[in-house]
């Protein structure tokens, strides 16, 4: 298992068999070589560019980026929009919400998980393959949102934080990528544990975990942003606004921008320094501050923890 | 023996009992909502419950079919749907095309960059994804600003509120948003790929696009197959998200896929027990698809892919 992205693709062979031919590239290969780099490069401008662009639009003059001026280099460069969004209420509330799931969602999932994934390998578990069956098949069917959020509500999930991450404990593609990790062990580790007169807990808790961590690392990263992305549960569940998340929030401003910005304006009017355009919020300057906000644990951590995502996928492409 | 045989079994228990709790989550979270199809047998209306609502049997699946205004609406959602899914499943070959012109990349810097960059997507969510979307291509947005100041344009394209070429720019979404994240697996069977055969290949003076065409490309299909199974296997399941994101009263009529109209019906229009009916329809078809698919795989590779 290769540790980072950059390890995944091409090794040697390529290089060895170009440095040999060497005197026969052709000019078709040529262009090709060309035609790739090109390609690749303007479909990575169209990934990142949004994200730049929106970047460089919150840091300058608001009145000129809601004309949509500020296309390559920011202009006017000040920092107001991201003092002034912290003034509309509910925002810091949500930016709570948001983290307290993911945190404490996170730490469940990544726990349950564990737990799971390592008693799923105990062979003399009674009824460990049907059991392992029970949690896996969950993967493959729904009973569809409606009856999802019908039930839900019968049992008292609406307005209730619990909503946001009891849901998400047992998680079955987790479970498997623990499994898998746990597997890979050496078994005399257990069994040396248990001659020793370990229990089962001990076992997991002493032996088990401190090994897993590579692995749970990956499940935390995958679990962290579900839950941080997670908006569709609040959609359904959830009308007291005290329980909105970011992202949800983030949804409403896009569709109402244009009032929080005359809000965030009276109250900033009380202050004698404000009164150039350039910091006047706007519908634009709002709406891109709020998404930079949402956005920005993810960009953020994702460089840095890119590599755990690509071994989860390797791991459950193998396994799942 | 004998206490040594019955303390197996108590541990066998109690290693079950350890999990049991988390069992139950998973009853409450994963298979007691199947209970909510109880709600397309009865004309449910909030605020009056379940229980003191009339039980009216088949009422609401025959009415699927009944009245034409509703057939010709459901039809629309269908061919959505349809129009969507198959998109979709006919650029399924996308993210392998990708894979294998990224590792003839030899520049591992400039290779890790882009992939890191085409990556980046799939980890943010559809609401940021429309955040984006709306400020690049809203009226005030800066596609618009560019087409301006070009000169190209006096008044700004609606690209949002457009309701043509809808399933088209859904696709494309998608498509940003999955692509480079969908390569990863590709990526890995090229990584599996043997050194000997590349070696075979030079030493019969393959071209470039021969060792591609003979040597990466078969070594990949098995993957591409049970992907695309699965794909098929949910083509009912488009999400409701991404639809319901980008959702206005413009589009409203060629976006609607069978999970945004099931929520339009229930949340929007209080149509509980109809939705239900629907979505209850939609789930058994799925896994009809999903046990076909998995025969297939076994008919043509010999195992199974679930």
């Amino acid at each position: 298992m290769s540790d980072s992205a950059a390890e995944l693709a091409p090794r040697e062979p390529a290089h060895r068999v170009d440095k040999k031919m060497k005197f026969q590239v052709s000019a078709a290969d040529k262009f090709m070589t060309v035609l790739i780099y090109t390609l690749f490069s303007l479909f990575a401008l169209v990934c990142i560019y949004p994200f730049y662009s929106i970047i460089i639009n919150t840091i300058s003059a608001n009145d000129l980026s809601a004309k949509g001026d500020v296309v390559f280099l920011p202009k006017h460069i000040h920092f107001q929009n991201y003092l002034d969004v912290f003034k509309i209420p509910g925002l810091g509330n949500a930016a709570l919400v948001s983290l307290g799931r993911t945190v404490i969602g996170t730490t469940l999932t990544v726990g349950a998980s564990a737990f799971l994934g390592f008693m799923f390998t105990q062979e003399d578990m009674w009824g460990r393959r049907f059991w392992y069956r029970f949690t896996v098949i969950t993967m493959f069917f729904n009973a569809g949102i409606i009856p999802w959020y019908l039930t839900m509500r019968s049992l008292h999930l609406t307005n209730n934080f619990l909503a946001y991450v009891l849901p998400t404990i047992v998680a079955p593609f987790f479970i498997i990528l623990v499994k898998t990790f746990v597997e890979s062990t050496p078994k005399e580790l257990q069994q040396a544990a248990s001659i020793d007169g370990a229990g089962t807990l001990t076992l997991f808790f002493r032996i088990m975990l401190p090994i897993c961590k590579p692995i749970l690392a990956t499940v935390a990263i995958f679990a962290a942003v579900d839950q941080w992305n997670s908006f569709q549960d609040t959609l359904l569940l959830v009308t007291d606004s005290k329980l909105y998340s970011l992202q949800f929030i983030l949804y409403n401003y896009i569709n109402q921008a244009s009032s929080l910005s005359t809000m965030v304006n009276l109250q900033n009017a009380g202050s004698t320094a404000m009164a150039s355009l350039a910091t006047k919020q706007t519908t634009t300057s709002i709406r891109m501050t709020v998404t930079i906000i949402v956005v920005a644990p993810i960009l953020l951590v994702y460089p840095i923890f890119q590599r755990f995502f690509v071994k989860g996928i390797m791991i459950g492409a193998v396994k799942g | 023996m004998q206490t040594r045989l019955y303390s197996k079994k108590s541990i066998s228990i109690r290693k079950f009992l350890y999990i049991l709790p988390f069992m139950i989550l998973l009853g409450v979270f994963a298979y007691y909502p199947l209970y909510g199809w109880v709600y397309a047998f009865f004309d449910y209306m909030p605020p009056i419950p379940l229980s003191e609502s009339p039980f009216v049997g088949f009422k609401w699946f025959h009415s699927l079919v009944e009245n034409q205004v509703k057939v010709d609406q459901l039809l629309q959602v269908i061919k959505n749907t349809f129009g969507m899914s198959g998109l979709a499943l006919l650029f399924s070959w996308l993210p392998m095309i990708f894979a294998i012109f990224l590792t003839e990349i030899k520049a591992v810097r400039f290779r890790k960059f882009i992939q890191t960059v085409t990556t980046l997507p799939n980890f943010i969510s559809w609401v940021l994804v429309y955040s984006l979307a709306f400020s690049m291509f809203s009226s005030e947005g800066i596609v618009n600003g560019m087409l301006k100041q070009l000169g190209l344009t006096d008044s700004p394209i609606l690209f949002l509120q457009s309701s043509d070429h809808v399933w088209l720019t859904m696709w494309m979404w998608m498509t940003w948003k999955s692509l480079g994240w969908s390569a990863i697996l590709y990526i890995a069977a090229i990584m599996g790929i043997d050194d000997s055969l590349y070696e075979a290949a030079h030493v019969d003076g393959a071209t470039r696009m021969q060792v591609i065409r003979h040597v990466v490309l078969p070594s990949m299909l098995p993957t591409y197959f049970v992907l695309l199974m699965l794909q098929i296997a949910s083509f009912l399941n488009n999400g409701l998200e991404q639809y319901f994101v980008f959702q206005n009263a413009f589009n409203k009529e060629n976006i609607q896929v069978l999970d945004l109209y099931v929520y339009n019906l229930a949340m929007g229009g209080g149509s509980y027990s109809v939705s239900v009916a629907i979505s209850m329809l939609k789930s058994l078809i799925s896994v009809v698809l999903l046990f076909s698919v998995n025969g297939l795989s076994k008919l043509l590779r010999g195992e199974s892919i679930v």
